[in-house]
């Protein structure tokens, strides 16, 4: 075929229909409806969660979980452009996670060393291993399917940030949950969870992202 | 003319051909592929590739283009965005084609064009993935392309409307770059 020939053909499927950030949107709310409806159905609130909201440990997990999802899916938004500037999510990312590593230094410093294992461990560390991945599957799924329409420079990167996105935005449900608020407890195990999330995001992202 | 008289008028185009302009989209493919060619072209000599494989190449890149226009925010200039979709492109096409290319990102609205006169250039891996195509999908892509009938002559030949064939073109040349892919 010629060239000429081939421009001829493209011309007549000009119109776009669907653009890239509206597949986005609609996975993000579809992620969140799974997600959310099945941490309503088996998961559940705690039920102390409004004297916990008012401890310093409690709004500094929800709020650093909450951060990572604004980070995520603020990040989600772009990769899926072959040109996209990624440095600044990478900095707020950083950020997140210096901010995390104080947190634990001061748990350290106000709690006595007999009781670090206890906090580290909590009573749902198994459960949250579960819970946040599980949750996450519905998301991640649809934030992929949604990414087969952009033009990622690097898939894999594009899959890991979905993963990220999805797990941000699991462990904010699994956090209004999980009755473990220390920093250790959640730099240990909401870590080990969203990694996991992460490196499927990754892989799976290297194999269906390519175009 | 400028570059950013060019990437002003590269950006109104596509933005226009994003919303149905047949002829808007075919001025800026047009304007678009003697500047391709053209890095093609350097791309693939200085990777010992041959003569042959630029018009290839040229398609595959084209294609690219075409099924990722819509991750182009349109309030952007194109320049960047193109030059991003090209360089990626080049350098899965180069390695498709065995060789392990480092191709530095380049804006292609300031790339060379190669002559105009090279319009006519043919090119054969395209024929083959049209082969695999679905029956319908064959009939219709070959009905525009090499026959030059339009969407509503071949809707008419076929017994399809006219949306059918733009719904089947489109998938169509999803289904080439799927190939494309596939191939090695």
């Amino acid at each position: 075929m010629k060239t000429d020939e081939l421009i001829g053909l493209l011309a007549q499927d000009a119109p776009v229909r669907d653009k890239l950030l509206g597949r986005l949107l609609l996975a993000f709310l579809l992620g969140m409806a799974v997600a959310t409806g099945l941490f309503a159905a088996r998961v559940g609130i705690r039920p102390d969660v409004l004297s916990a909201g008012q401890t310093v440990r409690f709004l500094f997990k929800v709020l650093l979980v909450f951060a990572l999802f604004c980070i995520s899916a603020a990040a989600v938004s772009q990769v899926g452009r072959p040109e996209a500037r990624l440095a600044p999510w990478g900095i707020a990312f950083a950020a997140l996670t210096i901010a995390l590593g104080i947190a634990v230094a001061a748990e350290l410093f106000v709690t006595p060393e007999s009781l670090w294992g206890v906090r580290l461990v909590g009573q749902n560390a198994v459960f949250c291993l579960v819970v946040i991945p599980t949750l996450a599957v519905a998301p991640l799924a649809f934030l992929l399917f949604a990414l087969r329409g952009g033009a990622p420079a690097r898939p894999g990167l594009a899959g890991a940030i979905a993963g990220l996105a999805a797990s941000g935005m699991a462990a904010t449900l699994y956090a209004i949950h999980c009755p473990d608020d220390s920093p250790l407890f959640v730099a240990t195990w909401y870590s080990i969870a969203t990694a996991l999330v992460t490196g499927v995001g990754y892989v799976a992202g290297s194999r269906l992202l390519r175009w | 003319m400028s570059l950013s008289e060019r990437e002003a008028q590269w950006s109104g185009w596509l933005r226009s051909a994003m919303a149905g302009d047949a002829t808007a989209y075919r001025r800026f493919l047009d304007a678009v592929t003697p500047h391709l060619r053209a890095m093609a072209h350097r791309h693939s000599r200085a990777f010992g590739g041959s003569q042959d494989d630029i018009e290839d190449i040229v398609q595959e890149v084209l294609l690219a283009v075409h099924l990722k226009r819509g991750t182009w925010d349109t309030s952007r200039p194109v320049g960047p965005w193109l030059s991003a979709i090209v360089r990626n492109k080049l350098v899965d096409v180069l390695r498709q084609k065995g060789r392990r290319p480092t191709v530095p990102i380049e804006d292609v609205v300031e790339a060379l064009a190669a002559p105009e006169d090279d319009d006519g250039l043919q090119a054969y891996d395209i024929d083959r993935m049209i082969d695999r195509l679905k029956g319908v999908q064959q009939d219709i892509v070959r009905s525009i392309s090499r026959d030059g009938s339009s969407v509503r002559e071949t809707a008419g030949r076929l017994n399809m409307t006219e949306g059918a064939v733009r719904v089947a073109l489109h998938r169509a040349l999803r289904a080439l770059a799927a190939a494309y892919r596939g191939q090695t």
